[in-house]
């Protein structure tokens, strides 16, 4: 974060180019001055605010910055909702990934293998994410619904024993662990159903960028070493996609992390925190519930999920950049 | 190099991106910025004489429906006849029951720019935050200089009052303990509105066993239930312990909250399977189709019969309190209060429009167009529809009695206390329940 920001720290630099005055370099640096001065503030900022904040009293409406320490976090991590939203995001997020990247990638290898209406397959399938959460969420709790939706259409065919979508309270058996259980419940998976449906387009889309970008010779000297298709893919295909692989898990991670208005407008939190996020916690928490201190804790905690998987990315790719 | 910098901008990108994940930590503070500007402009009209009759008004409300906004210019007309050189200005910030609004109204009072006046409920939720952190000004004066003290109920002044200071100005009036029911099904199984548990019990297995839903329920906001638990409550303890309860002078593991927990937990049995996908008015829905016989809802839900459905009131639906809860009214009240922080221009202006929202003129014109109907005692029944007369002959005689929920009492505990909720509906474990609730009201104490 720090490398990123610390300009002030690159004033050397500055002094030393001031000697040899350009207007390119000046003007350069002054252009990104007022954006990075919004940044500043309104991003790294506030994100030290919320720290702060986190750290203090403030549970009524009424500001209380008298400092309590780490309370904050030992109250949400001992209550069932926010345990079972840790337990919701990560199952959410392995899965979603997981399915969007397998049907990202099928369908960029469809779609790659030079047919008509190419331009039409691709906008099709994008078309999902360019609909809101909030509408998409809605429009799947009617299709889920056990009541009403894709049921009736399976009862008809005549199926009796109907999946009970997000009304599932059923988690499947695994271990406990504080107060909750630490397994699959049902009800994530139709929320995940909406959202594959809506996010697998866009690792399409990356995918297939992917595919064009590798170099036809490479295909060809593997058909050449007499590879057949399903081997060029493993062995030629999948490894050059590595580094798009990495993006769209890192965008995907980013965006199912603090996934909101979806779930929010399909199912709620949920019976029983079935569908409850971090995200809606927090919300509730700090909006419903005027506790500001403990709803900025959850979105620390939040941060530093988000961080520990981007970390990690950031630095890889810093290296890869140095090494070439 | 090229590299270096894509990742970088990558790296910048990618950061972003994750610090708006704490965006909603701040947002309300980005919000503010951009309302302190009409707020100074207020501030610099502090040229008008104290007599409030120009300068500039805020309102600040979470009326941004159809009936509500439309509700609120008919009675800013009222004040704009008696006061036309006053600019009104209309704060109404939408969002899910006030939840944005809250939001906005927190940055401005903390920042020392409040609006003119403002919407809360009454009771002892956001209204009491308020009072307690200094931010109200008392309305004694007001009250007894309009004559007020006797043309509201006493028992809805107390919801407003703490340490005999009076601190808001109620507009209108809705109940929560209404129990909605089909005529048409109980006529066909012989049946009356259940005025005891036992007797919606009975009613429930008939219902039941002609393949009728006794028991609509929605629970998509994760409000609806607590509400219901909160008429339960009302109905199985009585009044005078439930109002105990609701001002913490009773532990929530007393044995009368029990009994209503295993009683809610019964009645559950009765609902339809769905009701955490069902919003309210789906809910109520499902009575006006057939479907089901009876939901629990505030009286919101008669707007929604009549204004959405077109269905006649006593013909198509039908209402009575919830089971053992005739001759207590559960309050939910829009009322308006005056900031502190105002300077005397600012608060002469305010009060001024704070005589029209409590005078009979400016609420006969407020209350039919909202669907609700005014708490004076000399509203004339006449202006509202069978409905709202019914409510408001049992609001002029009941005990008046705050909700779980709906802004009435500390908003942390509410949030808690429908966290534990939630996980009530699947477990059914009263004890582990409750525990839960006493510890919440432990935590955000009930009491002023």
């Amino acid at each position: 974060m720090s490398q990123t920001l610390d300009m002030p720290g690159r004033d050397p630099v500055l002094r030393r180019k001031r000697k040899k005055f350009s207007w390119d370099k000046t003007s350069a640096i002054l252009t990104l001055v007022p954006s990075l001065i919004l940044l500043g503030v309104f991003v790294y900022g506030f994100i030290g605010w919320t720290g702060w904040v986190s750290t203090t009293a403030w549970n009524s409406i009424i500001p209380d910055f008298a400092s309590v320490g780490l309370r904050n976090f030992k109250i949400i991590f001992s209550t069932f909702r926010f345990q079972s939203d840790l337990r919701n995001m990560v199952v959410f997020t392995a899965l979603f990934i997981a399915l969007c990247l397998v049907i990202g990638i099928a369908l960029a290898l469809l779609i790659d293998q030079k047919i008509r209406a190419e331009s039409l397959f691709r906008s099709l399938y994008l078309f999902p994410m360019a609909i809101s959460s909030v509408a998409t969420g809605v429009v799947w709790s009617w299709l889920l619904n056990p009541t009403t939706g894709v049921n009736l259409i399976l009862k008809s065919l005549g199926l009796n024993h109907l999946p009970e979508w997000f009304l599932s309270t059923r988690i499947l058996p695994g271990t406990p662990l504080g107060q909750i259980e630490i397994a699959l419940p049902l009800a994530l998976l139709a929320v995940l159903i909406a959202a594959v449906w809506q996010m697998s387009g866009f690792a399409m889309a990356v995918y297939l960028a992917g595919l064009r970008g590798i170099p036809e010779e490479l295909k060809e000297a593997a058909r050449i070493d007499g590879a057949g298709p399903w081997r060029t893919f493993w062995s030629v295909v999948l490894p050059q996609l590595k580094g798009t692989t990495t993006t769209i898990i890192i965008i995907l991670t980013a965006a199912s992390l603090k996934v909101f208005g979806l779930i929010y407008a399909m199912t709620g939190p949920g019976q029983d925190f079935v569908t409850d996020m971090p995200s809606m916690n927090m919300f509730d928490t700090t909006y419903q519930g005027n506790q500001f201190a403990e709803g900025a804790a959850i979105a620390i905690v939040m941060l530093i999920l988000i961080a520990i998987f981007i970390i990690p990315y950031l630095i890889s790719t810093l290296k890869q950049g140095e090494e070439a | 190099m090229k590299r270096i910098k894509k990742v970088g901008v990558t790296a910048f990108g990618v950061l972003t991106l994750a610090a708006l994940v704490t965006g909603c930590g701040t947002s309300n503070t980005t919000t503010n910025s951009s309302s302190t500007s009409n707020t100074s402009s207020t501030g610099n009209t502090t040229s008008t004489a104290a007599s409030g009759t120009s300068g500039k008004l805020e309102i600040f409300s979470w009326w941004t429906g159809v009936s509500s906004s439309k509700a609120l210019k008919a009675l800013v007309d009222v004040y704009k006849k008696q006061y036309p050189n006053v600019t009104v200005i209309n704060e109404a910030v939408a969002g899910g029951a006030g939840s944005n609004a809250h939001a906005v109204l927190a940055t401005r009072m903390t920042n020392n720019k409040p609006p003119g006046t403002f919407q809360v409920h009454a009771g002892h939720g956001s209204l009491l935050s308020w009072i307690q952190a200094g931010d109200m000004s008392p309305l004694n004066s007001l009250y007894k200089s309009q004559g007020w003290y006797n043309d509201y109920p006493k028992s809805l002044l107390n919801l407003l009052t703490v340490n005999g200071k009076i601190y808001a100005v109620p507009v209108d009036m809705q109940r929560a303990n209404v129990l909605w029911y089909n005529p048409a099904i109980f006529k066909k199984y012989n049946l009356t509105a259940p005025t005891t548990f036992s007797q919606f019990f009975s009613d429930a297995k008939v219902l039941k066993a002609h393949g009728i839903t006794p028991l609509a329920v929605a629970n998509h906001g994760n409000w609806e239930t607590t509400l219901m638990f909160s008429d339960v409550l009302l109905g199985t303890v009585g009044p005078t312990e439930y109002d105990k309860l609701l001002n913490g002078q009773e532990s929530w593991t007393s044995p009368g909250v029990v009994k209503a927990a295993n009683t809610f937990t019964k009645m559950m049995k009765y609902a339809n399977s769905d009701y955490s996908a069902l919003h309210w008015a789906e809910a109520d829905q499902m009575v006006a189709q057939g479907k089901a016989a009876m939901n629990i809802m505030g009286d919101w839900a008669q707007g929604y019969f009549t204004t959405d459905l077109h269905l006649t009131p006593g013909k198509d639906f039908g209402w009575a309190p919830t089971p053992g809860t005739a001759g207590s009214f559960g309050v939910v009240s829009d009322v308006f209060g005056l900031p502190s922080k105002l300077s005397a221009s600012q608060k002469a202006v305010a009060t001024n429009f704070l005589k029209v929202l409590g005078s009979n003129a400016g609420q006969k014109v407020f209350n039919p167009l909202k669907g609700t109907f005014s708490p004076r005692l000399d509203a004339n029944p006449k202006d509202y529809d069978a409905y709202s007369q019914a409510a408001m002959k049992s609001f002029q005689k009941d005990k008046l009695v705050l909700v779980l929920g709906q802004g009435a009492v500390n908003p942390g505990f509410t949030t808690s206390f429908e966290n534990a909720m939630e996980v009530f509906l699947t477990s059914h474990n009263t004890t582990q329940f409750l525990q839960s609730v006493q510890s919440a009201a432990q935590a955000n104490p009930l009491s002023s």
